[in-house]
């Protein structure tokens, strides 16, 4: 299998899910500048031209809704918000529109829409240009939400997305972008709502996202002489795969819940609960949560540093509960 | 008084060119609208209904004169203010009954209410209660139809109150920008809830807005079913022929409050006056006159029309009644879509 960045999985698959699909467009800021998106929208301007790529004025809230307008007249959308904080303005169009469609019509009309949005985190852009809103998007029914980690998930979770016939937020962060992993060349989808173990372990399930399944796996690599860690990517929050973390957490009786958006209401509070809910018979120690505290992010780099959890964050939660 | 100019009787002359039957299914569409909605504000009054209904009595010309000129296929999105546009555009009352009863009937299985009604067989994929909310909706399913290269338009109906709402503003930029097939249509009906336009818009004259973006706008008397149907037909000619889209304002007057069958006169809101000088330039009696003018409806024929609406208005009601109300069992499994 070929080896690609997350970036290039990201551009192969746009490109061929708009090959592919004649429904198919990308609307969104700057889906046609670098400044944006970086290297993921490579070539598919000159590809498909100004009717595919549709590169907007700054209107988020009208351009999410047009995304929705064209949903609902049976086409398949990929809608772009190149910083999640820029969401917040569509938030009536998300929130109040795509995710209430189907159900307040009784099923009658659907809005199978791809919402894209980038976390843009670091690089001193401070409180405005750094947030992830994934917890706050989990909360909202009628909403899908993935969160891929890895090359080969970013292009299996994009086409699912897109295949999906209702509203499907699918979220990157761009401190993923040069990771490396397999890709296989044609379409194929990752099912939404499967978690994966992405290492084995006895002691501590690890339950991370996104970027934070790296910080993770750093972490149990680091301890890995004296703790044996478990880290499950998540994949999904949105439907959350239950299963496969009562399994996990079933096993190795303790859970450490990494996630890289507030700790307050956040989905580590969410799935603490689930599992403090379901399994408070089987924890040998309380469920610990690595989470960003509850402040908006600073700009400069010292402050980031201790603003954003690493892996001795991590390291020293598992420690606390074992 | 409150719109001097535009009041009194629709003249014959500016009906010629328009055949006759049309005219004629355009106010029995009104008809139909009025009767409807008539009977729905004396069951909000007996308490039988429960969902907020806000009532289109008096906006009738509105929505009967665009959907004279649209076909299936055309797209509309409406407001809180639905039922109006539902029955229009050629939805079926029993299914509209039905929902405002909150039934498994309704055409929206009774999850929707009065505000959230839709019918996509007929192009009525939905209607929403936030202001302003499906003016993108409609720029977009334009978007949709221009990629396919269908003649088909959209038609986005919002009140005076959307267009203090930036979404307006965004939505109708990015229509001109690509000359989208899609029809504005704002039925200014001077009240936002409570307040008078005065009191909220420093200009109120709300076409111009839509000017300034280059869009082709005008404000028309919309209580003339005649001015709205030609206003609409050049807007829809326009879009179909590739001309992008239009605005138009409607200076139109809702007779009852923002919700429910009260006048809002008892709560200070506004005068008895004013809302006897519209009542008085009734919408459906100007059009019953232009057809009595013209030989085209007698009174016999006229009495024969309205007892078939009343009818067929009662016969949704008994329909609805009957029809159980929707499941509770599998409601948890209602939020998605699931695969087929």
């Amino acid at each position: 299998m070929r080896t690609l960045t997350y970036a290039q999985a990201l551009n192969e698959t746009l490109h061929q899910l708009i090959e592919d699909d004649e429904r198919v467009i990308l609307i969104g800021q700057g889906v046609n500048s670098p400044w944006y998106v970086g290297t993921t929208t490579k070539g598919l301007l000159d590809r498909f031209g100004e009717e595919r790529l549709i590169d907007t004025p700054i209107s988020e809230n009208a351009v999410t809704g047009i995304a929705v307008g064209y949903a609902i007249a049976g086409m398949r959308p990929i809608l772009e918000h190149p910083r999640m904080d820029f969401m917040y303005l569509a938030m009536d169009q998300i929130a109040n529109h795509a995710a209430n469609w189907y159900f307040m019509f009784g099923g009658r009309v659907n809005v199978p829409l791809t919402i894209w949005g980038i976390i843009n985190r670091g690089g001193e852009q401070a409180a405005q240009h750094s947030q992830a809103l994934h917890s706050l998007f989990t909360h909202i029914p009628g909403l899908k939400v993935v969160m891929p980690s890895t090359p080969y998930d970013a292009k299996g979770l994009l086409v699912a997305a897109v295949r999906d016939d209702n509203p499907v937020l699918f979220v990157d962060d761009r401190w993923l972008y040069e990771i490396e992993g397999d890709v296989p060349e044609k379409l194929f989808t990752v099912p939404i709502g499967k978690a994966s173990v992405i290492r084995e372990g006895t002691d501590v399930s690890v339950i991370a996202n996104s970027y934070m399944v790296h910080v993770a796996l750093k972490a149990a690599q680091t301890i890995s002489d004296e703790i044996s860690v478990e880290v499950i990517d998540l994949r999904s929050l949105k439907p959350l795969d239950t299963d496969l973390l009562f399994e996990s957490v079933r096993k190795t009786k303790r859970a450490v819940v990494a996630d890289a958006s507030w700790k307050t209401c956040g989905i580590s509070a969410e799935i603490s609960s689930l599992l403090s809910e379901n399994l408070f018979g089987s924890l040998k120690a309380p469920i610990k949560r690595v989470a960003l505290p509850d402040i908006p992010a600073p700009a400069g780099t010292v402050l980031e540093k201790a603003y954003y959890p690493d892996a001795k964050t991590i390291i020293s939660s598992i420690k606390e509960i074992l | 008084m409150i719109a001097d100019g535009f009041c009194g009787p629709i003249g014959k002359e500016s009906a010629e060119g328009i055949p006759g039957h049309l005219l004629k299914q355009v106010y029995r569409t009104m008809l139909r609208i009025r009767l409807f909605e008539e009977r729905v504000a004396s069951l909000v009054e007996a308490k039988e209904i429960k969902t907020p209904c806000h009532l289109y009595i008096g906006q009738e010309a509105v929505a009967a004169g665009v959907c004279a000129v649209l076909e299936k296929s055309d797209f509309v999105y409406s407001t809180h203010r639905s039922h109006g546009h539902y029955i229009a555009k050629g939805g079926d009352l029993k299914s509209l009954m039905a929902e405002i009863f909150c039934r498994s009937t309704g055409c929206s299985g009774g999850y929707g209410g009065s505000m959230h009604i839709c019918s996509p067989d007929i192009g009525l994929p939905g209607s929403s209660a936030i202001v302003g909310g499906t003016i993108p909706l409609a720029v977009g399913t334009a978007l949709a139809f221009a990629r396919r290269g269908e003649k088909s338009v959209s038609c986005a109906f919002f009140g005076d109150g959307a267009a203090t709402e930036g979404v307006m503003f965004e939505s109708l930029n990015f229509a001109k920008l690509r000359d989208l097939p899609v029809i504005f249509v704002c039925e200014n009906n001077f009240y936002s809830t409570h307040m008078h336009i005065s009191k909220i818009q420093s200009n109120s004259e709300i076409y111009k807005r839509a000017q300034a973006f280059d869009i082709p706008a005008d404000r028309i008397d919309g209580n003339n079913a005649v001015d709205v149907y030609k206003a609409a037909k050049e807007a829809v000619d326009r879009a179909r022929g590739g001309g992008g889209p239009t605005f138009i304002e409607c200076l139109t007057y809702r007779w009852r409050g923002h919700v429910g069958p009260n006048w809002d006169i008892e709560e200070g809101i506004r005068s008895k006056e004013e809302v006897d000088w519209w009542v008085e330039n009734c919408a459906l009696g100007r059009m019953e006159e232009l057809l009595s003018d013209m030989g085209l409806l007698h009174d016999k024929e006229e009495k024969q029309m309205r007892h078939r609406v009343e009818e067929e208005v009662e016969t949704a009601l008994l329909f609805a009644k009957k029809s159980p109300p929707p499941e509770t069992h599998d409601l948890c499994g209602k939020a998605f879509k699931q695969e087929e």
